[in-house]
């Protein structure tokens, strides 16, 4: 994962440097220049609040446990079994045009589990939702082991998922 | 009526027709140079291999798929792109893309850019521009600011030269008007992964070396004339 972590690094320079832009901006009362900022910060600032859901989200193999509690009684109940979201998931997160992600994040509304995709960085929050699991398809995720092949990624980010991670998320939500 | 693009060094998505039923078949398109050789020093053959073999293939391979037994079949490349912009994403996505990318290999060539622009395009630059350099500039800075995947342009706008960013699969050719691609750089980061990682500005720096000036020009003088 050494790549994504300059990516990382890389939002994190640029979230802080927008910021400090903006605290200037907001100083001087300048309005025009703070909406023109809010791209670098939607781009910037999402992919530093992705990627840090998504490290926590991993764990090597060997620890990879299946989701228990509340959450395993969850994933049943809406889509089936664990197997069922995998599939889903990953069929709609194989389907996203260009850069983004796959999400299962929580619906506050409804109190239920649900699966999204996202454009680019913009958070799962841009849709109301709590996100509890991400699953990064910019081309820097997968492509030095897979290449062009964004299924085979799919299929196996699954073994190191961090079902207790997804869990915490899941109780902090509600 | 859409601006006319023509000016492809070679046929496009060239027709194919099967014994049974008139269909067009997109095709990749044939190389004006060695894959095994690279484009040096920006594409390595092996980057180069799997650009071209691998997603520049699988588009053609999807978008003949998607398009049979529908209203797309047996129509040219370039006319199911515009007709499927805004109308049928999966089949814009594959046909753009595979328009894209065939432009792009001709605007490289290996050691494209030892000859400097000729004479009425550098004029052209210069006048929108300042200068090449300048040029190259800006066209550079817009390549660095496209965020997420997509594509960075030179267009040649009913007269104006202008730099213009085109997100996933977007492409100048379904513009309203008279516009003329003169230039692209793939920013999607397959195109870069391989040889500069996270490393855009660098693939950006070294992609001057391999544009093809020659080509630039002939799109221009056809969009000229």
């Amino acid at each position: 994962w050494f790549a994504d972590s300059k990516h990382h690094q890389a939002y994190v320079n640029g979230l802080n440097a927008a910021l400090a832009q903006q605290a200037a901006a907001m100083e001087a009362g300048d309005v025009e220049a703070l909406v023109k900022l809010q791209p670098a910060i939607k781009f910037n600032g999402g992919g530093h609040v992705n990627h840090t859901i998504f490290w926590s989200n991993l764990c090597p193999e060997k620890d990879w446990e299946p989701p228990q509690g509340d959450l395993a009684a969850k994933i049943d109940a809406t889509f089936g079994s664990l197997e069922a979201l995998q599939a889903k998931l990953s069929a709609q997160t194989a389907a996203v045009q260009g850069s983004g992600w796959g999400w299962l994040g929580y619906d506050p509304a409804s109190g239920g589990l649900v699966t999204a995709t996202t454009a680019n960085q913009d958070p799962l929050a841009t849709l109301g939702l709590v996100p509890l699991l991400g699953i990064d398809v910019w081309e820097h995720a997968y492509y030095l082991q897979y290449k062009n092949v964004r299924p085979d990624y799919l299929k196996n980010v699954w073994r190191v998922v961090n079902w207790r991670n997804v869990a915490e998320r899941l109780a902090a939500a509600q | 009526m859409l601006g006319g693009v023509r000016g492809m060094g070679r046929v496009v998505g060239q027709r194919s027709v099967s014994a049974q039923t008139q269909r067009t078949v997109f095709t990749l398109p044939v190389l004006n140079y060695d894959i095994a050789k690279g484009l040096a020093p920006v594409i390595t053959p092996a980057a180069l291999d799997l650009h071209y073999n691998k997603h520049h293939a699988t588009y053609v391979a999807n978008a003949n798929r998607l398009v049979e037994g529908t209203k797309y079949e047996g129509k040219d490349l370039e006319r199911v792109v515009r007709e499927s912009y805004g109308d049928n994403v999966p089949v814009f996505n594959n046909t753009a893309q595979i328009w894209n990318h065939s432009f792009f290999w001709d605007c490289m060539s290996p050691n494209g850019s030892a000859s400097p622009p000729p004479a009425d395009l550098e004029k052209a630059l210069a006048t929108q521009f300042g200068s090449v350099e300048e040029f190259q500039a800006k066209f550079s800075d817009h390549a660095k600011a496209l965020f997420g995947s997509g594509w960075t342009w030179l267009v040649d706008n009913d007269g104006k030269l202008e730099i213009q960013n085109k997100s996933n699969a977007n492409t100048p050719i379904t513009s309203d008007g008279k516009v003329t691609p003169l230039l692209t750089l793939d920013v999607w980061e397959h195109s870069y992964y391989v040889d500069h990682q996270n490393r855009r500005p660098e693939y950006i720096e070294k992609w001057w070396k391999v544009v093809n000036w020659e080509f630039v020009a002939s799109q221009l003088a056809k969009s000229r004339s």
